[in-house]
């Protein structure tokens, strides 16, 4: 059977759920093998996880100097896998730099593109979802190798055990690849929760929470739902929320089981960041609020009194 | 410095947009058009870089699309750009990203830049990767995703916005940068601006002009194809209530109707 790259998407080395979907998605187009790219020594919590989701082969490449650059040095290991070894496709996850790096990829093996796709089919045709989730277009690639980026919980990860045999890369980055060079890595987030781009369920908070203390509720909220906590351009920008918790055009896009929206208008741009949501849940206390147009369950209320009310169910309702 | 900025026309996100029947490209005829929301906080970074630097350095804007783009690049000379260089050929007409990425390095390679610098995405096709493409076609580094940009001589900063805080990256010039719309407050234009902008100069080229192969770009050549594309029905209207004090058992209840509980 053809062989399917999947790029291993992770955090100092611990697999990221989407790379479980993309091993699951990869399964029915051929036999997956995972590439690993990151610092030295830290392939060996990935490897344990690659297997139980279906990998065969395991290709890692572990250098300083594939962690302390940006993208340039990922896209010339991997074009230069796909080179070798001829596959059908090749898998990214639709993070920024998963996108970035595949394409560098596509220009490196003049191949075509297919990003953040919500599907994907055996055969390599690609649903991708535009215009704020309004039209659902079905891509194939005409050129080259196969690449698509596939968005977090497009589909659920389902186990598989298999060998994955690990193979090592030699890693020689070239100079030219080396042009933007990480100096700093500031982790500035709030630990402890999903990350919002795996999380099947998602709380946000906007301008209506009021004031940093305000997310507390939110926080409470979420976590009575194992949820992550996301919020509006207007919450991050006051200060109140970390940026990278930003939903929308410019922040994050996720397309959870759940989406809940606690004092959030619904403006286009924060749309454009969660519309795809499976099922969306709106608190806000303006009845002409646009976000009640997307929900399937809107309540009109004051989120001070709704939202602890609704832990506190939760909660009593979980035991 | 020579600093060129990217900017694209882009239907206006509150209107209705459509892909055509025919040719399954989106119809850029029919709806409002305005300039990419985040191109605008492009320009202003090249304005600022530019009024701080206080050398003299030139701003070019380049574009890529029909004829009526042309409003976009006025806008850019408006905010205060110097000079404009307008893509425009029917040959274009349904280039997916990888073949405009050829087509704006070509010209790229015939202007003098220090830094490029565009918006991070574009409102209509939501890629975020012009950055890379043009990185790796021109063989400069890429610095994409800033909120911040610091430029000291020949070397240029950025903070990059990642999933779990920011990441500090360092370049040499010449260099393509992205910025997302934190990074600075776009000014308006002035009156004087837009009265001025009707006299800066725009050369228009062609793609025999600007040296682009014919076969390298347009739908035929595009790398990938749609196959097919469906309208979705827009959501269904769902439950609204209001509260009557009984509001958090209200959303606890439909939560479990649906399972998550
Ligand atoms: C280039 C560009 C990019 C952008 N990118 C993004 C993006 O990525 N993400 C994003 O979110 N925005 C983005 N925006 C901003 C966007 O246009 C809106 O300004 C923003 O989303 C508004 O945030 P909000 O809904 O929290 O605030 P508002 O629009 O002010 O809405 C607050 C809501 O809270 C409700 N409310 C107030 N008090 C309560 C209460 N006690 N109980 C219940 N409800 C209450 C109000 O009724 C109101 O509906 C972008 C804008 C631009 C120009």
């Amino acid at each position: 059977m053809a062989e399917v790259l999947v790029i291993v998407d992770h955090l100092d080395g611990t697999p990221k759920k989407v790379t479980y979907e993309l091993l699951t998605k990869a399964r029915e187009l051929g036999e997956p093998s995972a590439v690993f790219l990151g610092a030295p020594g830290q392939s060996a919590a990935a490897l344990d996880g690659l297997g139980r989701y279906g990998a065969q082969k395991v290709y890692v490449g572990e250098s300083e100097d594939i962690a302390g650059f940006l993208t340039a040095p990922k896209a010339e290991i991997i074009a230069a896998l796909v080179k070798d070894k001829a596959p059908v496709a090749v898998l990214f996850a639709s993070s920024a730099e998963g996108k970035e790096v595949a394409a560098r990829v596509a220009v490196k093996t003049g191949s075509g593109l297919l990003a953040d796709a919500v599907d994907l089919d055996a055969d390599g045709t690609a649903t991708q979802s535009i215009f704020g989730g309004a039209v659902e277009v079905k891509s194939t690639v005409t050129t080259g190798t196969n690449l698509v980026t596939i968005r977090p919980n497009s589909t659920p990860p389902v186990e598989q055990a298999s060998e994955a045999v690990v193979e090592q890369l030699t890693v020689e980055v070239t100079e030219a690849a080396k042009g933007a060079r990480i100096v700093e890595s500031v982790v500035e987030g709030k630990g402890g929760r999903p990350d919002l781009g795996d999380a099947a369920i998602v709380v946000s908070g906007g301008r209506g929470v009021g004031a940093a203390e305000g997310f507390g509720i939110i926080e409470a909220l979420a976590d009575s739902l194992g949820a992550a906590v996301g919020a509006s351009r207007a919450a991050t920008d006051a200060g109140w929320y970390p940026h990278q918790h930003q939903v929308g055009q410019t922040g994050r896009t996720v397309s959870p089981q759940l989406y809940i929206a606690a004092g959030i208008s619904g403006a286009i741009q924060h749309r454009a960041g969660m519309q795809t949501s499976k099922t969306i849940v709106a608190i806000n206390k303006d009845a002409e609020a646009p976000i009640f147009e997307l929900a399937d369950f809107g309540l009109v209320g004051d989120l001070f009194t709704v939202v602890p009310a609704l832990t506190e169910q939760i909660v009593k309702r979980k035991g | 410095m020579n600093i060129v900025v990217l900017v694209k026309q882009v239907p206006d996100t509150w209107a209705e947009r459509k892909l055509q029947d025919d040719d399954k490209t989106l119809d850029r005829a029919s709806v409002d058009v305005v300039m990419n929301e985040i191109d605008e906080y492009a320009v202003e970074e090249a304005l600022r870089i530019k009024e701080s630097a206080g050398d003299g350095s030139e701003i070019t804007v380049l574009t890529m699309g029909p004829d009526r783009a042309v409003e976009t690049i006025r806008k850019a000379l408006a905010m205060g750009a110097d000079k404009a260089v307008h893509l425009s050929d029917e040959a274009l007409h349904g280039s997916c990203a990888l073949q405009t990425s050829y087509a704006l390095a070509t010209v790229l390679g015939t202007l003098d830049y220090d830094l490029v610098i565009c918006g991070s995405e574009s409102t209509d096709a939501r890629l975020s990767i012009m950055a890379p493409l043009l990185a790796e076609r021109l063989g400069v580094p890429q610095l994409s995703g800033a909120r911040k940009v610091t430029v000291s001589d020949k070397t240029v900063r950025i903070e990059r916005q990642t999933e779990s805080g920011y990441d500090v990256i360092e370049a040499a010039t010449p260099t393509v940068i992205s910025v997302v719309e934190k990074i600075n407050e776009p000014r308006y234009p002035s009156f004087k601006g837009i009265m001025a902008a009707k006299k800066k100069p725009l050369t228009t080229l062609t793609i025999a002009d600007a040296g682009i192969a014919p076969d390298q770009v347009g739908l035929a050549a595009a790398t990938s194809s749609v196959e097919s594309f469906s309208t979705r029905p827009p959501r269904q209207a769902g439950q609204i209530v209001k509260d009557e004090g009984d509001g958090g058992s209200r959303v606890a209840d439909f939560l479990a109707s649906q399972k998550f509980l």
